[in-house]
């Protein structure tokens, strides 16, 4: 056979905005019409899909990525059969199994033991089946001691461990996953990826969505991308997930600046976050990049320059500049003044700008805020901006601390490990 | 149809495993377990036994040749109101089922019109665990009531029964899902359906007979034939009138057909809905 297991053909789904006011008239166009939608005006309708045409070859595994609201989960379930397209059409060969929530099945009452036969029923395998796969089940679910147990007496790993090792189990042509890995632990998503993996090595297909960019690339021949309901990009992975990122880096971009505005103009109302004598007034603090350009979203190794004006009403001679930067729990990640690193203030009149270049930030992921001051070095303060303003490093890394801490591995040569290629 | 009906076989697997877990689960983690199935309705027994022969006595007479005194007419009673829970029952649950296990239908491919067979099949079982009660009574207490032959005729009324009950199931558990009130419009009608038919009187008392309007009305209403085949199967040991129960059936068919047609109209959808 030469067809592939999924065709999708200009898929499109509607939902209608929900309103009391029409159920009626849903109700009887479902009914005359077996369609939602006739009697409904067009601003009455959302499309959650508009247009989808895709097809995966046997025993690829393509990924869909995209923003929440963008149709993923929606198109995978059209895919697995749970909900029909308003349109367009859909051709699948051979047993699906989809992961879209794990234990969906489950009884809380009773005991995992039940909860595996009767969920084996629901996903359509015979009871002979089930019997045979029993052990396999319980052994990968890592549920021995407990499976005698009823389910609601389980933790949220425990059942979705159960859950994904009864949907592998039913020995699917095409698996669906959603997301759905997000919540084992540490030990468990690695084997689970060994079991996707295995599933690739027997050519099944295999249809992936997640946010996890770095899983996502590692397991996908192909990734496509959808945007409000269609699809933006699809292809090469690492093509579509750096147009993706790129895409998602500038959205964040224009917000934060957006957000920037908003916090400056809050500051000057609000007095708590802004304190000192005001002889010397700090404003217009920015954020730019290597280019000049105001930017307030950076990659950890993006050189950063923080500028602000200063006035000074009077002549003075005793003043000290000072930065720090914290993160949104608060903890500092770094703070300095001219002080402290030896300046000695001579004289300020009128306005002036200050500049501060960083090479690099070298934090980690998330969002920071800064402090900015001008005060006498006995600590009496002229101008003290707390907490005002905001910038966010993004990062593909996902290091954690505060602070990338320069490094290098190296491995002596018995240990063999492979840089990825880099993206 | 027929090819709907035998795609309905082949869930049988399906809803068997369905209707297991639900009785389990009833009752799971309770003391005395899978004996309340017994206990549910020997205490309403109990009951309406004491409030029928202690605190208000009736005067029914005699029916068919069987005099509807006391604990006789408490026998006469049970007979038609556990069938009429089987029925009522499965109409409530119906209503909601769809909602109850909206997990399965959105997270899961799952062949929906299942749930509503499970419903009534989970319910007949609780009506089958009452009638050796019954029977018991019958044989223990039953002065002028005895069991005959004609109890054989109990699977044929629980059939017609069912065809009925499962044809209103399908039409509430898909209508419910567009129309919210219906579960409450359901309740209180149930209430009103139940006066409207001979449970609590007997359809052949000479107090009904006399107004020919209400026998008209009570004629009209498929439960008072398939209620009255309790009747006459447990009480009287007699075969209702031979055109009631087949006349019923065919309504109960036609019913099934419509209540079927329109579930599988709106089935698709239900996954947005509920």
């Amino acid at each position: 056979m030469s067809m592939n297991p999924v065709i999708a053909n200009d898929i499109k789904k509607f939902y209608k905005k929900y309103s009391q006011k029409h159920r009626f008239l849903t109700l009887k166009s479902a009914l005359v019409k077996r369609t939602l939608f006739s009697d409904l005006k067009k601003d009455e309708v959302f499309a959650a899909l508009n247009g989808v045409s895709f097809e995966v070859e046997r025993g690829k595994t393509v990924s869909i990525i995209g923003e929440n609201g963008s149709g993923k989960s929606t198109l995978l379930k059209i895919l697995a059969g749970i909900s029909k397209p308003t349109s367009g059409e859909l051709l699948t060969q051979g047993r699906i199994s989809a992961m879209i929530e794990l234990g969906a099945g489950f009884h809380p009452e009773i005991s995992g033991r039940e909860n595996i036969f009767i969920n084996g029923i629901i996903l359509g395998l015979t009871k002979k089946k089930i019997q045979e796969k029993f052990d396999d089940i319980v052994r990968f679910a890592e549920l021995e001691d407990f499976i005698d147990n009823p389910v609601k007496s389980y933790s949220s790993g425990m059942y979705m461990k159960l859950g994904f090792s009864i949907a592998v189990n039913v020995d699917p042509d095409i698996l669906l996953i959603d997301e759905v890995l997000a919540v084992g632990d540490a030990s468990f998503v690695p084997k689970c990826l060994d079991k996707i993996n295995e599933f690739k090595r027997q050519g099944k297909t295999i249809i992936f969505v997640s946010h996890d960019l770095s899983t996502v690339e590692r397991i996908s021949d192909e990734v496509i991308w959808l945007k409000h309901g269609m699809i933006e990009m699809k292809g090469y992975p690492k093509r579509v997930i750096d147009s993706y990122l790129e895409y998602i880096g500038n959205r964040e971009e224009e917000k934060a600046g957006i957000k920037h505005q908003k916090e400056e103009k809050e500051a000057e109302e609000n007095r708590e976050n802004r304190w000192g004598s005001k002889e010397i007034e700090i404003s217009d603090v920015k954020l730019l990049d290597k280019d000049g350009k105001e930017k307030y979203v950076y990659e950890p190794d993006e050189p950063v320059t923080l500028e602000f004006d200063v006035l000074a009403h009077d002549l003075e001679e005793d003043f000290v500049f000072g930065i720090g930067i914290m993160s949104t729990e608060g903890v500092s990640c770094y703070g300095t003044n001219t002080g402290i690193e030896e300046y000695k203030s001579v004289q300020i009149s009128e306005k002036g700008k200050v500049k501060v270049h960083f090479p690099c930030m070298n934090l980690v992921n998330g969002s920071y805020y800064l402090d900015i001051a001008v005060h006498k070095q006995d600590g009496y303060p002229f101008d003290y901006h707390h907490f005002q303003y905001s910038f966010k490093i993004a990062s593909r890394i996902q290091d954690i601390g505060i602070t990338r801490v320069p490094h290098r591995w190296e491995f002596s040569e018995n240990i063999r490990i492979e840089k990825l290629p880099p993206r | 149809m027929i090819q709907k009906l035998k795609e309905l076989f082949k869930y049988r697997q399906l809803i068997l495993t369905l209707v297991s877990r639900e009785l389990k689960a009833r009752y799971r983690g309770t003391a005395l377990g899978f004996l309340w199935s017994f206990i549910n309705p020997l205490l309403l027994l109990i009951v309406y036994s004491v409030v029928f022969t202690v605190i208000l006595p009736n005067r029914t007479g005699t029916v068919e040749g069987v005099k509807l005194d006391g604990i006789e007419y408490a026998i006469f009673l049970f007979s038609g109101l556990l069938p009429w829970i089987w029925f009522s029952t499965s109409l409530i649950e119906s209503s909601g089922v769809l909602f109850v296990h909206g997990n399965l239908i959105k997270k899961i491919q799952f062949p929906i019109e299942v749930l509503p067979i499970m419903v009534v099949f989970t319910n007949l079982v609780h009506f089958l665990l009452g009638v050796p009660i019954l029977l018991a009574m019958i044989l223990i207490f039953g002065k002028g009531i005895s069991l005959t032959w004609w109890l054989f005729f109990l699977p044929i009324a629980l059939f017609v029964q069912f065809v009925f009950t499962m044809g209103l199931g399908f039409l509430v558990s898909a209508l419910t899902v567009h129309f919210r009130d219906l579960k409450d419009i359901l309740t209180n009608l149930l209430t009103l359906w139940f006066f409207a038919t001979p449970v609590i009187y007997p359809f052949m008392s000479e107090a009904i007979q006399k107004h020919k309007v209400i026998v008209w009305l009570l004629t009209l209403n498929p439960m008072t034939h398939i209620i009255e085949a309790y009747h006459y199967t447990f009480v009287f040991g007699k075969l209702p009138h031979w055109k009631k129960l087949p006349i019923t059936f065919i309504v109960g068919l036609g019913l099934f057909y419509l209540g079927y047609l329109i579930f599988d109209k709106l089935r698709d959808t239900v996954v947005e809905e509920v």
